[in-house]
């Protein structure tokens, strides 16, 4: 009878830390670890060093000083005696809006273009192919600065929209100014406004919010609570009678009704841009950075969008479509119920990445004088403090933030759409 | 008696499709006109295309290729609704290779030809013989070499250190075994790239110059003498052509100055510049090489006076060297530590700032004692420098910041493709292996370099790289570009590999294992020939990418296509240029990144072996 017995315990030898696999996974570890942590140590010795020989203490203290420039395009209130902080502040507000307005309009162009890449009409495919080919094979940049030099050397001046016979005309009922030193447009007023909300009495990250706006968007809110109530009411009634009761205006209602009541009682009204002197007052003004970073960065990512979002309709398998009407669903039925739900799920990941390409090529900006956070903190601030270390790290720190929490969100969304398998 | 009077027994013959189905009317049918819907949408395409080109096509072949100014443009246009071609005619060259020396233009273009010849085995395995692959990693020190310039020893002395590196490597492991090798290979490594590398060329420098240095004065005299002969001829040619043109050009100015400008003067000036052009360029091209000769005449001149210097330079050394000595050792403890300049002004603002205890006899040691070193340094600079110059025998040098245009983001883009893939293929393995500290280290740098833009990478490349390196290094701008843009892709790179790693099954992992490989075998043999063929698209992907990112070092100021647009913009002669410059530098771009994106899909069909 054979009995099986452990192999005889051989001592440990120094030559095993290299041949044993055993330890030898802990030998490499170890000294990628001595290896990484010396070359850290030497970085932080070299800046102590060349800053110790600079005459430079690292510190944060300049961010509280007066940041002594002015910034023309920005969503709160700043002045020049402001302290650095706060125009780091209005820099962070303005890489968001445009990362917000570039997101939602490149999607949309590039989900159209999408479709269209697969339409059966030859000329349009191959129309927006070319499109996509041309915009893609280009760096970002140059469609910027691009973008930038036609708005300034091709749009009429604000003298030309003067007179009699003018040279240049505003769009859309007269709303809209097109001119070299900005887009102009109308802007919402309230004529019983609420006031505004003031978040973080007197630091300097302090902003007001708008309580119009919040009332506005609690009353959308509601109104699309109550209108997918209705539209699950509907759902019940069809399970159990097998009809459909038509919803359509209800739920529509429930939307429009309230949020029409609110603005009237806000006392809504358009503000609209006028030629007064040399230049263009009331309305929002839009400078020409703001729509050269808007317009290049959208079309620019709309185009990589437009490829996702082919990709993830082709990955659908024909099958799904043909067993679906099978069943008898029509085809919007299909595309609703079938199609988009799986496609979303091969979409949506890389869609997010591109949003957060976006985010980050919003950094060029200050190619074109657009004041986001690299052209104040990175930007004057490091010119005028002379602050390289702390600026560059603090900017660096701050998309890293903005990047992590996107890509939180994006793995949120994956855990939640994954298929799941059995 | 059969029933049936007829049985067919063969096929009637295949009848034609209708005509509608067939041809260019059926496929037109098919394609453009299939519905109502379709065939509206096809003819409001159409209409657009039909008015896009009528205003892009008279734009486009627009008489100017020989206008000097865009006012000459608009003249010669009458009314500026046509290309402005004259900005490209004049700027072209600049737009390709910056302020790189006319005369070494070759240098460049070989380049970007062997670069091809380099990249023949990894492009078009197939078609060429294994063995060019020597010339492969040959390339990459030759490269340097033909852009930089500098003594032709000096990639020869690279190669040198790989050798040294990989026999005595060899030869250790031979006697005492493996590990020994090994890490005798990586401290024979380090002291030639840290020590070996640079006093060895040193050594031949001094070798070669002090046996050259006479014979150097001597040719140095000479080419001076010819120099100014030529700066005389130069200056000649460019008087005798002005002369010729003064006619021309007063009669161009006359037209220019017009208020109206009739169809009929628009004709003469369009004759009047064809007849100009060749001179004017000429001009431009004199006027430039007139800038070389005054800069190598100056150059020699200095050259020269240092060369006679030097006996007395190195007859004053020893002294130098013992005052040095003696005036650091004679330094109280308090401030014997300053080693700086730098360190010296910082001690400096303390006395004054935090009122430090130091006799101000003490601060005039110092002083003394740094300046003596400093002297000391300058004299071994320079020495070294002369030593250099006239023992170069090879290519003349050229500094990066001529470097520009298309050539700029030509040697970025290829040098950080290079490395980057390699960098990424060893950063996805890490990110894959279950060792967790260097797995950890791996995923940190990957989603850092991710997380931010490469904007404020390039920023930390032009401001905080010197403050992280050792005090006193400074070293080429394009090369901290360089060092960042690689970082940067190899971040993208190791994802996208990751991707494929992610693709292979396990049991891929688990033959490999099963047959006895290890780990480094199954990753070369198995693992990476199938994980990097699923990568392709996403690797060229990020090829594409990171040339397209190399424009923007014209933010940092760097000489890029995109850096000399804004240069040329600001030219009085070129203000409100827009289309014309940056449609031709978007072609230059269009043309590399989708022959790029070209290839990957033709590799991509010839790699597959699925059916």
């Amino acid at each position: 009878m054979t009995t099986l017995t452990d192999p005889p315990k051989a001592a440990f030898k120094l030559s095993m830390l290299i041949y044993d696999t055993r330890y030898r996974s802990i030998t490499f570890q170890v000294i990628a670890m001595i290896g990484f942590l010396t070359l850290i140590g030497w970085l932080f010795n070299n800046t102590a060093q060349n800053l110790a020989d600079l005459g430079k203490q690292p510190s944060f203290g300049f961010l509280f000083q007066p940041s002594g420039y002015d910034i023309n395009q920005r969503l709160i209130e700043y002045n020049s005696q402001s302290p650095h902080l706060r125009a780091a502040f209005v820099g962070l507000l303005n890489t968001l809006l445009v990362a917000v307005m570039g997101c939602a309009t490149a999607t949309i162009i590039g989900v159209i273009i999408g479709v269209l890449r697969l339409s059966k009409n030859w000329l349009v495919a191959k129309v927006m192919t070319l499109y996509v080919e041309i915009i893609r094979n280009v760096p970002v940049l140059l469609w910027i600065v691009l973008t930038m030099a036609v708005l300034i050397e091709t749009m009429p001046s604000p003298r030309e929209f003067r007179g009699e016979n003018p040279a240049a005309s505003m769009y859309l009922f007269d709303s809209v100014a097109v001119t070299n030193r900005g887009v102009y447009i109308p802007e919402p007023l309230f004529s019983r406004s609420l006031g505004d909300l003031h978040l973080f009495g007197d630091s300097a990250l302090n902003f007001n919010i708008s309580l119009d706006l919040w009332l506005i968007i609690a009353v959308l809110i509601g109104g699309f609570f109550a209108s997918s109530l209705i539209r699950k009411r509907a759902d019940r009634i069809q399970e159990a009678t097998g009809e459909r009761p038509v919803t359509w205006y209800l739920r529509l209602g429930v939307i429009v009704v309230p949020l029409l009541i609110t603005l009237a009682a806000l006392g809504f009204h358009l503000g609209y841009p006028e030629l007064k002197g040399f230049n263009f007052q009331g309305g929002t003004h839009m400078r020409n950075s703001l729509i050269a970073l808007w317009l290049a960065l959208s079309l620019y990512t709309a185009a990589f969008i437009s490829e996702i979002v082919r990709a993830g309709i082709l990955a659908i398998d024909k099958g799904q479509t043909e067993a679906a009407a099978a069943l008898g669903m029509r085809p919007t039925m299909i595309m609703r119920l079938v199609v988009l739900p799986q496609a979303l799920r091969v979409i949506i990941p890389p869609l997010i990445s591109q949003y957060l390409n976006l985010t980050k090529n919003s950094s060029l900006a200050i190619a074109v004088g657009y004041m986001d956070i690299t052209g104040t903190l990175m930007g004057i601030t490091l010119n005028q403090t002379g602050r390289e270390l702390e600026t560059v790290l603090l900017g660096m720190l701050i998309y890293l933030t903005i990047s992590l929490l996107i890509s939180l969100v994006m793995n949120w969304y994956n855990e939640r759409v994954k298929l799941v398998e059995r | 008696m059969s029933t049936v009077s007829y049985v067919r027994t063969e096929l009637l013959p295949e009848k034609a499709p209708p005509a509608s189905t067939v041809g260019a009317i059926g496929w037109a049918r098919e394609k453009l006109f299939s519905s109502y819907l379709n065939s509206a949408i096809t003819v409001v395409f159409l209409i657009a295309i039909f008015y896009l080109l009528k205003g892009l096509i008279p734009w486009f072949f627009s008489p100017t290729w020989d206008a000097g100014s865009i006012k000459e443009c608009q003249a010669i246009t009458a009314g500026g609704h046509g290309a402005c071609w004259g900005v490209i005619h004049d700027r072209w060259v600049q737009l390709l290779f910056g302020f790189y020396p006319a005369e070494h233009y070759w240098r460049p273009i070989l380049a970007f030809v062997l670069l091809f010849v380099a990249l023949a085995p990894i492009l078009f395995s197939e078609y060429v013989p294994r063995k060019l692959i020597w010339f492969s990693a040959f390339y990459v020190l030759l490269m340097p070499w033909l852009l930089w310039g500098g003594a032709f020893w000096s990639p020869l002395l690279i190669v040198l250190g790989f050798a040294l590196t990989y026999y005595g490597g060899k030869f250790i492991s031979q006697k005492f075994g493996a590990p020994a090798g090994m890490i005798a290979a990586v401290v024979i490594f380090a002291a030639w790239f840290l020590y070996g590398l640079g006093a060895t060329n040193y050594g031949i420098n001094r070798a070669v110059g002090q046996m050259r240095l006479d014979s150097k004065i001597q040719e140095l005299t000479q080419q001076i003498d010819s120099l100014k002969a030529q700066r005389v001829d130069i200056r000649e040619q460019i008087a005798d052509i002005l002369a010729r043109t003064r006619d021309t050009e007063a009669k161009v100015d006359e037209i220019l100055s017009k208020d109206v400008i009739t169809d009929e003067d628009s004709k003469t000036l369009h004759d009047l510049l064809d007849e100009l052009a060749p001179a004017r360029i000429e001009v431009a091209r004199l006027r430039t090489r007139l800038n070389n000769i005054n800069q190598a005449l100056a150059d020699d001149e200095t050259l020269i006076r240092q060369s006679k210097q030097m006996p007395a330079l190195i007859a004053a050394l020893p002294a130098k060297k013992a005052k040095a000595k003696e005036l650091r050792a004679a330094l109280p403890d308090t401030v014997s530590t300053i080693l700086t300049e730098n360190g010296l002004k910082s001690l400096i603002t303390r006395i004054r700032d935090d009122n430090l205890e130091i006799p101000r006899a003490d601060v005039a040691a110092i002083t003394a004692a740094i300046d003596a070193e400093k002297d000391l340094r300058n004299s071994l600079a320079k020495i070294q420098q002369v030593y250099a110059d006239v023992a170069r025998i090879g290519l003349k040098p050229v500094v990066s910041r001529d470097f520009g245009g298309l050539l700029l983001s030509l040697t970025i883009g290829v040098v950080a493709i290079a490395v980057s893939l390699p960098l990424g293929i060893v950063l996805a393995l890490g990110r894959q292996s279950n060792l967790p500290i260097i797995r950890a280290i791996c995923v940190g740098f990957i989603e850092f370099i991710r997380g931010v833009p490469l904007i404020t990478l390039l920023f930390v490349a032009s401001t905080l790289l010197n403050i992280f390196l050792p005090p006193g290094t400074n070293f080429d701008i394009i090369l901290r570009v360089i060092i960042m843009a690689t970082l940067f892709s190899a971040a993208y790179m190791a994802e996208v590999i990751r991707g494929g790693l992610a693709a292979i099954p396990k049991g891929q992992y688990e033959g490999a294992a099963s047959l006895g490989l290890n780990y480094w075998q199954s990753q070369r043999l198995i693992i990476m020939p199938q994980a990097l063929k699923i990568s392709i698209p996403g690797i060229v992907g990020s090829f594409i990418g990171l040339f397209k990112d190399t424009t923007l070092v014209s933010i940092i100021g760097l000489l890029d296509p995109i850096g000399l647009s804004n240069a040329i913009r600001a030219d009085t002669d070129w203000t409100g240029i827009v289309w014309e410059l940056y449609g031709f530098i978007a072609f230059l771009f269009f043309i590399f990144c989708f022959s790029m994106s070209r290839y990957s899909m033709y590799l991509e069909n010839k790699l597959k072996t699925s059916h």
